[in-house]
């Protein structure tokens, strides 16, 4: 590394990255249906033995994949989501109290999220009127059409999974792992990202990056996805 | 679930004979997932997912999985040559416009009206609503493809739905392991009774008032 790539160079550790999520932190997800969930970070946050905390992203995964091992090890307190289905134990602990679960439809989660990201103070759909979901939201008509509030999402620190990022932090992501990944990114106050390799600047295509480089804080190198997936455990079902 | 495996693929084959070419279609979590391993050779559709995919195909090959190749509901799939990756809101985006020709989802229950409730069983499960809203809501054309009874063999195509709503009047067709009922303004149709079945035993298996043409066909 030159000067200026040092300078500029946001690569960490895991250690390092710990040090942003304790007990309490509102903490924002990228991945969906466990794919795109940071594996390193995950395991991580379990050894760390952070609890009490707040989550936002799109699901709960599965009881052991992705950040579904979280809520599976009680260390979660409440959750912004669209959908707990696939973790019984989410839908277990709701029903005992001890995790609060907020819904959003899926299409609205990711654009609040998004909202946020884009420092925005939030959006109007029509999505869920006339159902429970406009319960408690402000209503407002524009151009003769009636539309909900909904309010933009922020988070203290989100953990993301890149495919891969130079040093910069600038992001590509990996076929359907992308989903929820780049509005996370931006949405929170520390962006920790774990990539599946770290390369030099300049390697990757500024016409393919999908997150520039601003939005990341923390780079830090991903060991791999460590648990077995659904499918994979149910094969022969 | 409660349907065994081979009534779950009868419910899915059936549904693939409603693609169209050129449609792009929207699969929800359960017996939706598996029709796109029903898709007729000579038709040509797109399908979409919420996580971010436009053009994937059948299941994949075992042992040909890619972890990072997954429909919605967290299933391996495959990669149309048409294909294209972006992120949730752009998968919304393209939903919440319009350009979704049609959505087989999942259901707890469906009304006369074709009101569905597919996302909370009050007092035991609460699943969450994932894309159903916005697909239920924005599709052009929504097919409920389910088991006929729910787990507890209670019907599911009531009179009225009394589980909270996903969306009001979505609905324009019910495939199930018993039989294909178009919603009309008229009321619920039977269209299609499977061969095990007979019209009356899919009067008793539903709340809704069913009107039975003098001919139905059979799957």
């Amino acid at each position: 590394m030159n000067e200026r790539e040092k300078a500029l160079s946001k690569v960490s550790t895991l250690e390092e990255a710990l040090k942003y999520i304790n007990d309490g932190t509102v903490l924002m997800f990228g991945g969906f249906g466990g794919i795109g969930n940071p594996p390193t970070l995950v395991e991580g946050i379990l050894q760390k033995g952070v609890k009490n905390l707040f989550l936002i992203g799109n699901d709960t995964g599965f009881p052991r994949v992705g950040i579904g091992r979280l809520v599976t090890a009680g260390r979660v307190k409440k959750i912004i989501t669209s959908h707990i289905g696939s973790n019984p134990v989410a839908g277990e602990q709701m029903h005992r109290g001890e995790l609060d679960v907020e819904f959003s439809p899926q299409g609205t989660l990711a654009e609040r999220i998004r909202a946020g990201g884009m420092g925005l103070g939030g959006f109007l759909t029509d999505v869920g009127i006339g159902t429970m979901v406009e319960e408690g939201k402000q209503k407002i008509v524009s151009l003769g059409k009636e539309y909900l509030l909904e309010t933009a999402l922020t988070a203290e620190v989100a953990i993301i999974h890149a495919d891969r990022a130079d040093t910069f932090g600038n992001l590509t992501y990996i076929r359907s792992a992308r989903n929820f990944n780049p509005l996370v990114a931006m949405a929170a106050d520390i962006t920790i990202v774990e990539a599946d390799e770290i390369v030099p600047l300049g390697t990757l295509d500024p016409e393919v990056i999908v997150t520039p480089g601003v939005y990341v804080d923390l780079v830090i190198p991903s060991g791999g996805v460590n648990w077995k997936w659904a499918w994979e455990e149910k094969k022969g079902t | 679930m409660g349907l065994g495996r081979e009534k779950r693929h009868l419910v899915a084959s059936r549904a693939a004979r409603e693609l169209k070419t050129g449609m792009i279609v929207n699969l929800g979590i359960g017996i939706p997932t598996l029709v796109a391993d029903y898709v007729p050779p000579d038709i040509h559709v797109v399908f979409q997912a919420e996580n971010g995919i436009l053009g994937y195909g059948p299941t994949p090959r075992e042992g040909e999985e890619d972890p990072f190749l997954c429909n919605a509901g967290g299933l391996p799939v495959t990669l149309s040559k048409e294909a294209s990756y972006f992120d949730s809101t752009v998968a919304f985006g393209m939903i919440r416009r319009g350009l979704l020709d049609l959505t087989i989802l999942g259901a707890l229950q469906v009304s006369e009206e074709g009101d569905l409730a597919n996302w909370i069983v009050p007092g035991k499960r609460v699943p969450g609503m994932g894309g159903a809203i916005e697909l239920a809501q924005k599709a052009r054309r929504v097919i409920v493809a389910t088991e006929h009874l729910a787990r507890d063999g209670r019907p599911k195509i009531l009179r009225a739905c009394t589980f909270p709503l996903t969306t009001r009047k979505s609905v324009q067709l019910i495939i199930t392991d018993m039989a294909v009922i178009q919603v009309t303004e008229q009321g619920l149709v039977l269209q299609e009774v499977a061969k095990e079945y007979e019209p009356g035993d899919v009067v008793q298996a539903t709340e809704a008032r069913l009107i039975i043409p003098p001919h139905v066909e059979r799957f």
